[in-house]
């Protein structure tokens, strides 16, 4: 860097973006500073236009005048990546929140950023690599522990080519700006420490190659690993209504999925609901660990009164992190809720910027875009022979409910699973509101495709029955059929629900997934003596009771073994004697 | 003194465009025409050129009207002072009263760092079992009523107000009718309500941009109150009016419509000022209630489906009735487990079997023959709208899940109501033999 800071003077302000002359020169997206007698608004560069620049800034552009002072930094916009940040909670600009309470006291400040590492803190360093080693960027020279992991510490990413290692530090408390190692490359020598800068807008590409996400990642929710599974290193979307319950399920995700790593992007909605997460999970237990969910955890909390401009940044801070952590060979699960309020911030930018808007006024770029988030998602192999993966999973908040709209179509053609949250499951109090029929994954779950392809038959059959039947009424319906809409209730009531607020019922393991879809199988499978209707109602009613309580015991548990006994014995004292009792289920392919 | 402007370059909508320097973004003006004098504020600066919506509106303003920059953003005197006063919507009193000029603070100030937030903790009891036994509303909630022109909304509003117990009450009047308004104040008034209340009313006869900053205000006060320990409530009526004014700017000022005319930004700007609702560790809290009326009834229209997705549940207001299907509140778990054993079971119980008692009336209006269990079904639905439903109920919530068994129990056996047995025990009224 030169050291020479540029400027350029403000010549326009319209809403959060301000447009600036300049003499020098000035890149696409580099960082800049409104100066302001109560500080520098921190901004971006998004258009060059002649000897003019429009800047989006990150703050509230109140008092900002024709004339006033803007620094270009010559840098893009970028986050730190070292050890420390995993259980914190950050801005979209990755200003730690904590810190900024209690520096600023209860309300945001606008010009006030904080480094979000702690840059005192000892981290016992590990060499794991000899001086006069060949190295390149991302490869590992060391670790230090971070909560449950070996927090690898790699060569920069942005260094080229290849790299000798002229001196490693030795073991020992060391903070993340001190030199573990030195490097070489014949050119020049570079110092390496624990932390290094990334621009989030550009993927962190130091792997070997992208591999296909062919392992289920394990959410414990029956309706997403049984019905539509999300792979580890796939991506997957829930489009819903507001209140269908979005939000409802990424916190249910980001408590139980079967992942290292879980980044919460909470992209301009609700602060009241990053606070559950804040509150809760350094008090919540991570039964596969020990320790508390806010260690694998990083919130990234641009809430919705909070700068727009930044909100557009936070899903890419996000994602930045995620993939540092996949670098160190760790599942991550970043979860963005919701990627429409990304989406509408990029739809304000563009309107200022006087764009040609496509539809409903988003740019034209928003599906390249879209497509360019996801696209950061993946499973690779790391250049150790490692791998490491990034599930991104997005909440869609299509305006009036409808899927038919820019940001759930620019989704639904690059994502790998779509979990369509229904209005009418949700207002029928059938959690979680996944339409079970209109949905889909291309990832492979944790049950078998013959009997899974029998179950969706059920649930199609109960469907068309339950349709018929507000035609031609309960009487006009035989028996055979009316049977068979009472075996799609069941299987929706007893598998497809599930209590996400109860601990045992909320958390179904895979292995536990397996057994009990194999054991509704069966009940669906079985011919039942049943005299008339209301015989099979009550019936019915009585089975998906008790496969309900059975849900709700814990698994392996003594009273697990007794509610199946009871439940199997309901199923054979009703099951018709011929025949053996079966029905053979038709295959829906 | 501020130096006056005379070259008023270009007059569109409310939409004023004058020549000057050193004007900062978001600073207000006064702008004097024909009609008098009008508060005006920076909405786009360009060059010398400075873009000013005018809230009373252009009318009666000429290219040569004089524009005197005030050098600051609005504010608004937050003292004590303020109770028992009414003002306009950009704060000139509305009632026989003092201007108020001490301790000015700006509006629209910035948002609390959520890691400051705490969770909701506090039921508002209001006496309505709608909202106390099915959707509890809870102190720092932000919750709209979904309603059409004609309906009671506003009555329902000051009857919450009127019920909770809060330190101050903020009304923000947008677009209100005069009789709304005099319903209101004459309403705190006779509960001896007034001297905790303070009233920011734009009606229906104002202009119409000026509204934009009732909000505002209203939010500005209540957040200063609220630091200083106090409870307050804020009631916003009608929400709808005020998104009206937002497209009338953006519409004015060329901006490309996202959907049905309104600004791209109509999210942000609604969730801005949703967004104080809070509810402060160590001092006071803001609960903010609206009306949102639906044009056209539909709740697909960009103002009530953009505040959906931004408060935190809905009432829906039909027929003089909440709505007990669509109406939520979201943070109804916080506090529903702690009023009394029963209250969830009660609440999910009764909701269900009067989702049934809808799916009867059904069958039976399509000509279906009715069961045993459809007629104990229609005999439980007219009584759940008689005794819950009825906003003329007004009753705790403790006697409501009373009434609840009390309803249960006249119209079905223990066992057909799926509930838990030890419940069941507890609760069950046992007959009169
Ligand atoms: N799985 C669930 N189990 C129980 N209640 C739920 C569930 N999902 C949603 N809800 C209810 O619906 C409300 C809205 O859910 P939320 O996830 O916030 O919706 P969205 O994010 O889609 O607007 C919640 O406050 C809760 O009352
Ligand atoms: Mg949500």
């Amino acid at each position: 860097m030169s050291g020479k800071t540029k400027h350029g003077t403000v010549v326009g302000v319209n809403g959060n973006m301000v447009s600036v002359a300049f003499d020098t020169s000035v890149m696409q997206n580099e960082v800049a500073y409104v100066v302001l007698d109560d500080g520098r608004l921190k901004s971006e560069v998004i258009r060059v236009r002649g000897d003019e620049a429009d800047l989006q800034v990150f703050e509230s552009t109140g008092g900002i005048r024709v004339g006033d002072t803007v620094e270009f930094t010559g840098e893009l916009l970028s986050v730190e990546l070292g050890p420390g940040l995993l259980t914190q909670v950050f801005d979209g600009l990755q200003n730690p929140l904590p810190q900024l309470a209690r520096e600023a006291g209860t309300f945001l400040q606008r010009g006030r950023y904080v480094y979000p590492l702690d840059t005192e803190r000892q981290w016992d360093w590990t060499p794991g690599i000899e001086p006069g080693a060949t190295v390149r960027a991302g490869e590992a020279v060391g670790t230090v522990p971070e909560g449950i992991f070996e927090h690898r510490i790699m060569v920069p990413f942005s260094w080229q080519g290849e790299w000798t290692l002229k001196t490693v530090t030795e073991a020992g408390p060391l903070t993340i700006r001190d030199t573990v190692a030195t490097a070489e490359n014949g050119a020049e020598e570079r110092p390496i420490t624990m932390v290094q800068t990334w621009p989030v807008k550009i993927p962190i590409t130091a792997y070997r190659e992208k591999v296909l996400p062919t392992e289920p990642l394990v959410t414990r929710l029956r309706i997403i690993d049984t019905f539509f599974p999300i792979a580890k290193g796939g991506t997957f979307c829930t489009p819903g209504p507001f209140g269908a319950g979005k939000t409802v399920l990424q916190h249910a995700l980001s408590r139980h999925a079967e992942v290292d790593v879980v980044i919460v992007a909470a992209c301009g909605e609700r602060a009241g609901e990053v606070v559950e997460i804040l509150r809760e999970f350094p008090h919540l237990e991570d039964p596969r660990t020990g320790r508390t969910l806010m260690d694998r955890t990083i919130i990234v909390c641009n809430t919705s009164s909070m700068p727009v401009a930044a909100r557009e940044a936070s899903i890419y801070t996000s994602v930045t992190m995620a993939e540092y952590y996949r670098q160190m060979g760790l599942d991550c699960l970043l979860l963005a809720d919701s990627t429409s309020r990304w989406a509408q911030a990029l739809r304000e930018m563009s309107g200022r910027l006087e764009e040609i808007p496509g539809e409903e006024a988003f740019p034209a770029y928003l599906e390249s875009l879209v497509a360019g988030f996801y696209e950061r998602a993946g499973r690779v192999e790391l250049h150790d022979g490692t791998r490491g993966s990034i599930t991104i999973g997005g909440a869609v908040s299509p305006a009036g409910g409808n899927f038919e709209e820019p940001v759930t179509q620019a989704t639904l053609k690059v994502v790998g699973a779509f979990l369509g949250l229904s209005r009418d499951r949700a207002n029928a109090r059938r959690y979680p509101a996944i339409h079970p029929l209109e949905s889909w994954s291309k990832y492979t779950g944790v049950v078998d495709p013959g009997p899974l392809r029998q179950a969706r038959q059920v649930l199609r059959q109960g469907n068309e029955i339950a349709q018929m039947m507000k035609v031609v009424g309960e009487e006009g319906t035989p028996l055979t059929d009316f049977v068979q809409h009472l075996k799609g209730e069941f299987l929706d009531s007893v598998y497809l629900q599930q209590d996400l607020l109860d601990e045992a019922d909320g958390s179904t393991t895979s292995e536990r997934q397996e057994y009990v879809f194999a054991k509704v199988l069966e009940a669906l499978r079985t011919r039942f003596e049943l005299a008339d209707k209301d015989a099979a109602r009550s019936f019915f009613l009585q089975l998906r009771q008790h496969f309900i309580d059975w849900n709700f015991t814990v698994w392996d548990s003594e009273d697990f073994r007794q509610q199946e006994r009871k439940l199997e014995a309901l199923i054979a004292a009703t099951a018709a004697a011929e025949g053996g009792g079966r029905e053979r289920l038709e295959d829906g392919a | 003194m501020r130096k006056l402007y005379h070259r008023i370059r270009q007059i569109q909508g409310n939409v004023i465009t004058v020549e000057a320097d050193g004007i900062a973004y978001g600073e207000l003006a006064e702008v004097h025409g024909t009609r008098g004098a009008s508060l005006a504020q920076v909405i786009r600066l360009s060059g010398s050129r400075v873009s000013l919506q005018v809230f009373a509106g252009s009318r009666g303003i000429s290219t040569r009207s004089e524009v005197r920059f005030l050098g600051h953003a609005m504010r608004v005197a937050a003292t004590d002072q303020l109770r028992g006063r009414v003002f306009t919507g950009n704060g000139t009193p509305r009632d026989r009263g003092p201007v108020l000029k001490d301790n000015l603070i700006a509006i629209g100030g910035p948002s609390v760092n959520p890691a400051n937030r705490i969770i909701p903790r506090n039921m508002i009891r209001t006496g309505i079992p709608m909202i106390d036994v099915f959707n509890s509303l809870v102190e720092s909630q932000k919750l709209p009523i979904f309603s059409v022109a004609g309906e009671p909304y506003n009555e329902l509003l000051a009857r919450i107000a009127m019920q909770a117990e809060v330190d101050l009450i903020v009304l923000g009047g947008m677009g209100l009718k005069y009789d709304d308004y005099l319903f209101f104040r004459n309403t705190l008034e006779e509960h001896g309500a007034l001297s905790r209340s303070i009233l920011f009313i734009h009606t229906a006869s104002d202009p119409i941009v000026e509204c934009l900053l009732v909000p505002d205000m209203s939010l500005a006060v209540a957040e200063h109150f609220a630091v200083a320990g106090e409870r307050v409530l804020v009631l916003l009526s009608d929400m709808t009016n005020f998104c009206d004014a937002l497209k009338e700017i953006a519409i004015t000022m060329e901006q490309i419509p996202s959907n049905r005319g309104y600004p791209g930004d109509l999210y942000s700007q609604l969730a801005a000022r949703y967004e104080k609702a809070v509810d402060f560790e160590t001092a006071g809290s803001i609960t903010i209630l609206a009306a949102t009326t639906m044009p056209g009834d539909d709740v697909t229209h960009p103002v009530p489906d953009n505040t959906g997705y931004i408060t935190e549940g809905q009432f829906y207001l039909v027929g003089g009735r909440i709505e007990p299907f669509g109406s939520l509140s979201r943070l109804k778990q916080q506090v529903n487990s702690d009023t009394r054993a029963d209250h969830r079971a009660v609440m999910d119980t009764m909701i269900r079997l009067y989702a049934e008692y809808r799916e009867s009336i059904e069958k039976q209006s399509m000509g279906f023959r009715m069961s045993a269990w459809d007629e104990k079904l229609l005999g439980y639905g007219g009584l759940f709208e008689e005794r819950m439903m009825d906003l003329g109920v007004n009753i705790p919530l403790e006697e409501a899940l009373d009434l609840g068994w009390r309803t249960l129990a006249e119209c079905f056996e223990p066992g057909e109501v799926g509930m838990k047995s030890n419940l069941v025990a507890q609760f069950w009224p046992k007959k009169a033999s």
